[in-house]
């Protein structure tokens, strides 16, 4: 459990896009120990996708670039990989969940050649090994093995993300990057998958790095969570420290806005404003233009991620002081 | 209050080259002026064809639609240009349901010239001005078209055109499902203000429990087509007499760490709308299920007053 399996330093990603530059990873370090569930929450264009991208080795460039920082895994700097090496570090180590099962999976193979390709790329077997294999993997994630020769128009949404992790399971990689596995499912068939990926995270003991914006399916399956806005990490921590003892104001704003069926209130309270544009990014601290609690100081100068109790870092400047009124 | 709205036996088949597709199947539901009634189920269930056909955007197969005391089941051309005054309705999508060549005035303002409500010019800019204030929208957007705004502001247009002819009735399919947490307040509380200061009648489409626990007076649960749940909203959220209910509400992850979690898992997934036999639809995938569900299509009984429940067993799964 102590050892570090993914360890992310100051990474600074950037798209050019014409003439702009879009600043879309400002200096973020991340650490995933082995068997640990870490749950990376965001709005739209917080960056969490392209933080996972970087991660695989998976950003377009051009336009994108990892302008800085380092990704060990392993204590190895992935970023100083060649292409070749990453090839067989991804899927095989590292392997992925895209979000929308409709689209990522190949529409012309059949689902079991989808994850027997998988196989056959980073394990020397037979074919009828890999075949085996493959429909094991199907029978895991509860798709009868009979299917394998289905396509993938002939599954549901549902069973078609079931697929989806079947492939980044089949080589019981060490650390999975899913990125918002159950955002496109209806809420009974996401219960279904998030049941199994916890079942399967128990068996394997697989370390995982689930990027959502949902606040609930991190309760659910994360041991801790990392708070990103405009490309920052402004609040992390073990989960019942960011859950209970909430500090940053766009984190007490989230779990604000989001309607609770367990809460009787009538109205939600909203964060005013919208998330500021990556390509022109306010002074000071990012999220000051909606921050409730904003001062001059704010405007000026861009608070460090501080550590408020051990573990717990919060990107605030007034996150101490909070504590204290409490 | 004054009832508006009034649906009785409504069905919606579509003809599929595999046979009957039902869509829509026998709904019963009054709603009164000024509330709102949410609408929640599955992707597959029916529910925004049900919002659809109250609408005529899509025609009934049969059944009964009166709208403020007038049968409107099956209305001529000019009947329906007259009734879409007082019907609108505010997509999912804001990305898909703007016309991209029309900037926000021309789409809020659109309504206004097909049905000659404004006298002049200037009366027409200072409507839709009024329009875009009232929904939120800076008037320096005026000029500006869908794809340079965000997904809230879009919304916030869809949210306008519907609102520009006065209407007493919106339908809403899933107008937040597009959007982020926080935005997603942002426009739920916009729709309960507007809702209060013109007595604005609802149909909240969606799939999502929490958003409509908040903003619905009265909740239906739909399944394949059919109604399996209705009552008002504190009544539901307290006791849950459908096992599909039960499930569903047991499925919502909660961001409170406190609550007891405890999961009702249900197995499978939505069996096929195409010409489903006579059995309770949700029957395959029912942990009570017994020879009678397989058998005979429940019909929604009153178990308590104004809470309706279609499952044969009703009595003997909740103890009542």
């Amino acid at each position: 459990m102590d050892n570090e399996l993914l360890k992310i330093n100051n990474l600074v990603v950037q798209y050019i896009v014409d003439r702009d530059v879009i600043e879309a990873i400002n200096g973020i370090s991340l650490t995933i120990h082995d068997g640990e569930t870490l749950g990376l929450v965001g709005e739209t264009g917080a960056g969490k996708t392209t933080t996972a991208l970087s991660i695989m080795g998976l950003i377009p460039n051009p336009p994108g670039k990892i302008a800085e920082g380092e990704i060990y895994y392993n204590n190895e700097n992935l970023l100083k990989k060649s292409e070749k090496d990453m090839r067989k570090i991804r899927g095989k180590e590292i392997a992925m969940i895209f979000q929308d099962p409709m689209t990522s999976l190949n529409p012309v193979l059949t689902v079991g050649d989808q994850i027997m390709e998988v196989i056959k790329l980073h394990n020397k077997v037979s074919q009828e090994e890999a075949t085996l294999r493959a429909k094991k993997m199907l029978e895991m994630v509860g798709i009868p093995g009979e299917r394998y020769n289905e396509y993938p128009h002939q599954f549901s949404g549902g069973m078609k993300q079931r697929v989806v992790i079947a492939i980044a399971l089949a080589c019981n990689p060490k650390l999975l990057i899913a990125d918002e596995p159950t955002t496109a499912l209806d809420v009974t068939i996401q219960a279904q998958v998030l049941d199994l990926m916890k079942k399967l995270k128990e068996e394997f003991k697989t370390s995982m790095l689930l990027i959502t914006h949902d606040l609930g399916v991190v309760a659910e399956v994360c041991d801790s969570v990392a708070i990103m806005y405009s490309g920052e990490i402004v609040e992390k921590g073990n989960i019942s420290d960011v859950f209970r003892n909430t500090l940053h104001p766009y984190t007490k704003g989230l779990f604000n806005s989001i309607p609770d069926v367990n809460s009787e209130s009538e109205r939600l309270e909203s964060i005013p404003g919208m998330v500021s544009d990556p390509s022109n990014l306010p002074k000071g601290c990012k999220f000051h233009p909606r921050c409730q609690y904003k001062t001059a100081a704010c405007e000026e100068q861009n608070p460090e991620l501080r550590e408020i109790s051990p573990g717990h870092l919060v990107r605030c400047l007034y996150a101490k002081q909070t504590i204290e009124e409490k | 209050m004054k009832t508006l709205l009034e649906v009785n036996n409504l069905k919606k088949y579509f003809t599929t080259k595999y046979g009957m597709l039902h869509a829509v199947d026998d709904i019963t539901f009054k709603l009164e002026a000024g509330k709102t009634l949410g609408v929640v189920g599955e992707s597959g269930c029916g529910k925004s064809t049900l919002g659809r056909v109250i609408l005529h955007l899509l025609n009934p197969t049969s059944g009964q639609i009166i709208f403020s005391g007038e049968d409107i089941s099956s209305p001529s051309k000019a009947k329906l240009h007259e009734l879409r005054k007082n019907m609108q309705m505010i997509f999912q999508d804001p990305f898909s349901s703007l016309n991209p060549r029309q900037t926000v005035a021309q789409t809020i303002g659109e309504p206004l010239e097909i049905y000659r409500v404004c006298k002049n010019k200037q009366e027409y800019s200072e409507r839709v001005k009024e329009i875009m204030d009232v929904v939120g929208l800076a008037e320096r957007f005026e000029n500006s078209y869908p794809h340079e705004l965000d997904g809230g502001r879009r919304q916030r247009i869809g949210i306008g055109r519907a609102l520009a002819l006065n209407p007493k009735f919106i339908v809403c399919d899933e107008p937040v499902s597009a959007l982020d947490v926080s935005i997603q307040a942002q426009i739920l509380n916009l729709m309960q203000d507007l809702q209060k200061q013109l007595n604005l009648t609802y149909i909240f489409i969606t799939h999502d429990l929490s958003v409509v626990k908040h903003i619905s007076n009265d909740i239906m649960v739909m399944y394949l087509g059919v109604m399996v749940e209705k009552t008002t909203t504190k009544e539901l959220f307290e006791k849950q007499f459908h096992p599909y209910t039960k499930a569903l509400l047991s499925a919502i992850p909660s961001a409170n760490l406190d609550v007891n979690r405890e999961r009702i898992l249900l197995k499978g997934e939505l069996t096929s709308p195409i010409e489903p036999e006579e059995a309770c639809r949700f029957a395959p995938r029912c942990q009570y299920a017994e020879e009678i569900c397989h058998s005979k299509q429940p019909k929604p009984i009153e178990v308590v007053p104004n809470h309706f429940v279609a499952c044969h067993l009703v009595k003997e799964i909740n103890q009542l």
